[in-house]
């Protein structure tokens, strides 16, 4: 109850934050606060196959960056009028951007994980994070799509023939998708598929023992995650109105676990909190130092050393030393 | 009484060492069969060839009629063959009743959905809830399984693999690291078992197995030097001999 409660207080302030920020002489937390969302989704989805389902995956920067190159290749085509391989054509509808997104990071992840997955370990990490440099490789070396540079996606997507070149109004895009792939994810982690995943992350050998054949519901975590990750890909593209290789690298992968390692592995608030602090630390370092990843570096080392289980985890404590 | 598990001239060969020999042995349906031997006899080997972690060099396993020598382990789990592990083995994460509700869940199947509530699977909780009922550990339903005693594990073990409601149950020492007061709650926890589940019980507890097998087969040096009842084991010399060493008495 206090849980649902919580969220509620948590969405209604986010939901107030566009009309509260100038006046409290804060016009830019908003987008702050989109990115924070959008990295959430992103983490959270890496923390389903990583935290959930025990699959060190280093290259979640794959399934980011395919779903913020599908909306960057979509726009490209719809802003030359030429079909995409001559008979798919470009669009800038969000309602046809966002599935085509989560449509192909999940066939990539399936592709990637049914490979990946026969492995475990170290090879796991090894061979996700090679999928994920191939990406890159291959998007840098792509000119037609601005190669290093990137595209730019100059008139945004549109909704309802509303533009989301307005800043409010893409906040409230992204709210309201964040808020709904919580509640998706919510209802995935406490299903059926959810508690077996969270049995074979615990004991593959017991789970196989009573029946289970743990290789189809990895992959099936790994999809659904990848999937979580195009998402975010592609909000990041519609908000940013810009396609970056940046966002295939393997550094976003690091940061992308280091938001889950910051906020908790394996916890539903832990990628959200992570995020929060990733994403906010660098902003306000950024502007203190141009060395902010060193201050980051002791940060992270106090958390994974001094903390157990990160944020969420110190946040657990106090809560049970309150009580 | 038919024969519901056998192995027919079973062989298994590592680089050099043959650990199971030309091991041929049924189980008959409704029986306790024991399998005893000292320690380096082949019994874990055996066991882990009719569970399908080992692959045999040679022979046949055939399991209700099929033969199952090249079955994957899964395969296996849903025609009715069930296991414990000789060390623990459970999520240990999972408190009691939801390590059993996974084992019973399982079984029902309809596991790849994502948008169910598993609290509202009440077919499941119910039958998880009925099978801690007639137990000792229902009274520590809702703890963690990291934070109970060895001898509580061993019984959640056997409560594990009776909710995936197996025809034949292979049980991997059982009564290892128990005490004798837990060694004889498990022996009556078996005993009730007698009849209605089909057991392989390899142990090293030479009383219990002498308590509940109405066979016992003897395993030396990957071969069965014999099968019979508690007393034509206790009086063959040969078994002595080869299991027993020179000691005098049964230990």
């Amino acid at each position: 109850m206090r849980r649902i409660f919580l969220s509620f207080i948590v969405v209604a302030c986010l939901a107030a934050l566009p009309f509260v920020a100038p006046a409290i002489g804060q016009p830019a937390l908003p987008s702050l606060v989109a990115r924070v969302m959008i990295y959430a989704i992103a983490a959270a989805s890496l923390n389903l196959a990583l935290g959930a389902g025990g699959m060190v995956s280093f290259g979640h920067a794959a399934f980011f960056g395919i779903g913020n190159y599908v909306v960057g290749i979509l726009y490209y085509h719809h802003a030359e009028g030429v079909p995409l391989f001559g008979f798919i054509p470009g669009t800038d509808q969000l309602l046809i951007t966002l599935p085509v997104a989560i449509l192909v990071s999940g066939l990539l992840a399936l592709v990637i994980g049914a490979l990946a997955l026969r492995t475990g370990g170290v090879q796991f990490i090894m061979i996700t994070l090679a999928f994920a440099q191939m990406l890159f490789a291959f998007f840098v070396s792509l000119k037609t799509y601005g190669g290093d540079d990137g595209i730019i996606v100059r008139n945004a997507n549109t909704l309802f023939g509303i533009g989301l070149r307005d800043k409010t109004a893409v906040y409230f895009v992204i709210l309201a998708v964040a808020v709904l792939y919580f509640l998706w994810l919510n209802r995935v982690l406490g299903s059926s598929f959810g508690t077996m995943l969270a049995g074979i992350r615990q004991n593959e050998k017991r789970m196989m023992s009573l029946g289970i054949e743990p290789f189809r519901y990895k992959l099936y975590a790994f999809v659904l995650s990848g999937m979580g990750a195009g998402l975010a890909g592609a909000l990041m593209a519609v908000f940013m109105r810009f396609v970056s290789p940046d966002t295939l690298a393997w550094t976003k992968s690091g940061e992308l676990m280091i938001m889950i390692i910051l906020g908790g592995v394996g916890t539903f608030v832990g990628p959200i909190l992570g995020a929060a602090a990733f994403t906010l630390l660098q902003t306000y370092l950024a502007g203190w130092t141009e060395h902010w990843q060193l201050v980051l570096g002791i940060l992270l080392l106090v958390v994974v050393l001094g903390t157990k289980g990160g944020i969420q985890g110190l946040l657990a404590r106090f809560r049970g030393s309150a009580a | 009484m038919t024969t519901i598990l056998e192995t027919q001239q079973l062989v298994k060969r590592f680089a050099g060492l043959t650990a199971t020999d030309k091991v041929s042995f049924s189980l008959q349906e409704g029986h306790i069969h024991a399998l005893i031997g000292p320690n380096g006899a082949g019994k874990s080997t055996l066991i882990h060839q009719l569970c399908g972690n080992l692959l045999p060099t040679e022979g046949r396993i055939i399991f209700a009629g099929q033969d199952i020598t090249r079955l994957a382990p899964a395969a296996r789990v849903k025609l009715g063959l069930g296991r414990t592990f000789q060390v623990t083995s459970l999520l240990g994460e999972f408190t009691v009743r939801q390590n059993i509700a996974a084992a019973v869940q399982v079984r029902l199947g309809r596991n790849l959905r994502i948008l169910d509530r598993m609290t509202a699977r009440h077919d499941v909780w119910e039958e998880a809830d009925e099978l801690l009922g007639r137990s000792p550990l229902g009274k520590r339903a809702d703890i963690v399984v990291d934070d109970l005693s060895h001898g509580e594990r061993k019984q959640l073990e056997l409560l594990v693999s009776l909710a995936g409601r197996p025809k034949v149950l292979l049980l991997d020492e059982p009564m290892a690291g128990l005490g004798h007061a837990e060694s004889q709650d498990m022996i009556d926890v078996l005993r009730d078992l007698r009849g209605k589940v089909t057991i392989l019980l390899v142990e090293h507890d030479v009383d219990a197995v002498f308590a509940l097998a109405d066979r016992i087969s003897v395993l030396v040096y990957g071969r069965i030097i014999m099968t019979g009842n508690a007393e034509e084991i206790a009086a063959s010399a040969d078994v002595r001999e080869a299991y027993l060493g020179n000691e005098d008495e049964l230990c």
